[in-house]
This record gives C-alpha cells, structure tokens and sequence, in this order.
C-alpha cells in the first residue's frame, strides 16, 4: 500500500475516533449541562439524617433537576450531616426555601428536593438553607406505626400509617407535599 | 544425606536463579524505557513512520473492534433487560449500557483486543527482526533500532488505543440502542434521556479516556519489549507472542482495578 493510501486511511481513523470521543462527550455524557453546572453556586442544608444520599445525586426542585449534591460530611459538634449543594446558577430560590431527602420511587435513587418558600430575599452562594427535612427512614417508620398500632384504637392506626416513601413512586419527585406524619425538623 | 544435601542446593540455586534473572530482566526493561523515551523525539522528527504504524495497530484493528462492540453493546441490552424489567425499570437500560461501556468495557475489551490483534503483531515483528539479524544491522549502519523500528510502533499503539476505546464504546452505545429501542421496543427517549443525566462528562467519560491511555501504555511498551527481548529463534519468537499477551491482559486487568479503586470509590468520597 502506498504512502498516501496509509496517510488517507489514518486520517480517517483520527477522525472518526476523535468523532466518538465527540459522540461520548457530548450525547452521551452531556457536556454542554456541566458546564452550567461549574458556574452555579453552592448552598449548605443541614439535616438530621441524610439516609443514603450520595455525592453528586440530583437536586430537584418541582421534578426539575437544579443542581447536584456537592459533598455530604458529618458536623462533628452537632452531629448532623451536612450537604453542600450546587445550584446551577439560572435557578434562584428565596431564602426559606425547604430542602428534604426523597427517594425516587421506593427502591430509587435518593435526591434533595427543593421547595420554594415566600421570601422575596434570595439565596446567595455559601448561604444556609434553614429548613430541612430528614430522610424517611423505613425501620423508624414500621415501629412507629408497630407502636401507634398497639396503643391507638385500629382506626387511628390506619390512618396513621404513614408509608411516605411509597407515597411517589408513581411520580418520582413530583411536588411530593411532605406527607409523612409530623416532619421532623421543619420549623414553621 | 549427601543426595538431600545436594536436591536442597539444587532448589535454592534455581530459586536464586529465576530471582536473579526476573530482576536482571526488570533492570533491563527499565533500561529499555528510558532509551525509549529518548529516542522518541527523533521519531516523532518522522511522522511518516509512526503514521504508518497507527496504520498497522489502528485503522487495521478497526474493524475487530468496531464489530465487538456493537455485539457487546446489543448483549449488554439484552441482558441489562431481563434484569432490569422485573423492576420495572427498563427506560434506565440506556445508563446501564452507557455506564458499564465508558467506564469499564471500553477501554478495558478494546485494550485486550489490541493487545491480540496489534500487540502481538509488534512483537512478532519486532522478534523476527532480530532473529534475522535486522536490528543488529541497523547498528552497523549507525541507524539506532529504537529510534527506527521500537519508538514509532510505541508511540503508534500509544495514539491508537484510545481511539479505539472511544470507537468501542460508541458502537457498543448504537448495539445497546438497537437493541433496547429498536428491537424490545424501550422509549427512545427516555434510553437518551437518562444516559444524559446519569453519565458525567468528566466523571464517567474522562476517566474512561484516562484508563485507556494507561491501557495504551501499557500494552504498547510489554508489545514493543518482548518484541525487543525475544530469545532469537523461532522458539524464542513464538515465546515472546505469548507472553506479551498473557502479560499484557494481566497488566490491564491489575492496572483497570487500581485505576477503578482512585476514581469511583463506591461513593466514599
């Protein structure tokens, strides 16, 4: 095979790994969202429990994906457990915004959902969301209703069943109205 | 007690034997590497001849390893959805082909391809040339082997495998796609979709492109020394071939799980 032949099919092969490269970067591994991603900024949301939430799960607010979980570390004064959240940076939320720990479907993912409140004072790179709301946490949620079970009268005991988690499956962080009973850590 | 004396001595000398030569061998291989290194800046004075051997590792491997991913791809597919259907999570096919072909398969199948298709080849090649004396002809004509004929094929496997990694995983992506959208009959845009927001560009991508430049060295520099180190003779030759690709499939595996270990660490980061 003569040089040039050699020089035309190398090109070609450049080209067409580059292409794929190209094809992996951009349909696959979505480059063009990242990139926003780098230019949002970070919140910190403290919470009791984080459940099995994981560096780099979705931030969600009304289903829509706003950001990522940066890192999740325990404070070791309080003992809660703190996620940093990146926020891509065309989403504002206002200042009280409540951020809670659900679970897409009931053996999905665990995402932070973001629900936007009433302050006309929005939330700044390095600020705390205040409110928070734990991740459901099944055990606690069975003995919970073991106990209310073997106290209250049955009715009371159904209606008390709280099978929050079950609660989206069918709409994976819809709104998801917190309807677990009494959401711990929540200050109204 | 004489005949024990002597069977114990005979152990312990060939254990010091092999000691000794694995580590002569080491010494030399490191010896080899670096000359590679220095040599290379001449070959790359030449294009010419590393264009031609990305001729000979690359475009000439394409069509093995275009062909193994498509079929790996539409395998992963149709795996992926017996599992995944009895969780009812079938639209999710598209992340787990994805993620499976980026981070590992690619760059870990396509390397073990090379190092049988191109890979061998290089030693072969490379051991003839000095079973038939070539190399050392070259040193009477003041022309260094390895900047003539051991850098350009190292340098040529070097620039190739990623390509091919990245070819592998795209086919492999387009199988799973035939496979899950096209013949099960998944929604298309949700097999998209999900890939789009499960796979990071620089988490899940970039470290698939790191491996399979590692990969790449690797394999290249074993091809290129066994080729080089060959006893010279048919048998030596033959020997050789081997070697480069039991050792080369052990170095990526070993080399893929350290790798795997200092990029996704299960989520203890």
């Amino acid at each position: 095979m003569n040089r040039k032949a050699i020089d035309l099919w190398v090109g070609i092969f450049v080209a067409i790994g580059l292409g794929a490269l190209l094809f992996l970067a951009l349909k696959v591994g979505n480059l063009l969202t990242t990139n926003e991603e780098r230019s949002g900024y970070q919140v910190e949301a403290r919470f009791d429990n984080i459940g099995n939430l994981k560096p780099r799960a979705a931030v969600k607010s009304a289903g829509v994906v706003v950001g990522r979980v940066e890192s999740i570390r325990l404070d070791g004064q309080t003992f809660e457990a703190v996620a940093r959240l990146q926020i891509f940076s065309q989403y504002k939320f206002s200042r009280d915004t409540i951020a809670a720990v659900f679970t897409s479907g009931l053996l999905g993912e665990q995402f932070v959902g973001l629900e936007a409140g009433g302050d006309s004072v929005m939330l700044k790179d390095e600020d705390r969301i205040k409110k928070t709301q734990s991740a459901v946490q099944i055990e606690k949620l069975i003995s919970q209703f073991m106990f209310s079970k073997a106290q209250d009268s049955p009715a009371a005991a159904a209606s008390a069943t709280p099978s929050a988690p079950a609660a989206s499956p069918a709409s994976p962080a819809a709104t998801s109205t917190p309807t677990a009973a009494p959401a711990p850590g929540v200050k109204p | 007690m004489k005949p024990a004396l002597n069977a114990a001595t005979r152990v312990l000398s060939s254990l010091g034997a092999t000691v000794i030569n694995a580590t002569a061998r080491a010494g030399f291989g490191a010896r080899f590497f670096m000359a590679l290194i220095r040599q290379s800046p001449a070959s790359f004075m030449r294009p010419q001849l590393i264009l031609k051997e990305i001729y000979q590792a690359g475009v000439l491997s394409l069509i093995i390893v275009l062909m193994s991913g498509l079929f790996i791809g539409m395998v992963l597919a149709l795996q992926g959805y017996e599992t995944l259907v009895r969780f009812g999570a079938t639209e999710s096919m598209g992340v787990l082909v994805a993620l499976s072909l980026v981070r590992e398969l690619g760059p870990v199948v396509a390397a073990l391809l090379f190092a049988s298709r191109a890979g061998s080849a290089i030693t072969a090649e490379i051991g003839l040339m000095k079973t038939t004396e070539q190399l050392s002809a070259m040193e009477v004509m003041a022309v260094d082997p390895i900047a003539r004929v051991v850098s350009p094929r190292f340098w040529g496997g070097v620039i190739s495998l990623p390509l091919l990694s990245a070819l592998f995983s795209t086919m492999g992506i387009y199988g799973g796609y035939l496979v899950g959208v096209r013949l099960i009959g998944i929604d298309g845009g949700a097999f998209w979709g999900q890939m789009q927001a499960a796979v990071d560009w620089q988490h899940d991508v970039m470290n698939g492109v790191v491996k399979s430049v590692v990969f790449a060295f690797a394999v290249s520099l074993i091809a290129v020394f066994e080729g080089y180190d060959a006893q010279p003779t048919a048998e030596g030759v033959s020997a050789a071939t081997t070697r480069t690709v039991v050792t080369s499939a052990l170095a990526i595996l070993a080399l893929d799980f350290v790798l795997t270990v200092f990029m996704f660490r299960g989520g203890l980061n």
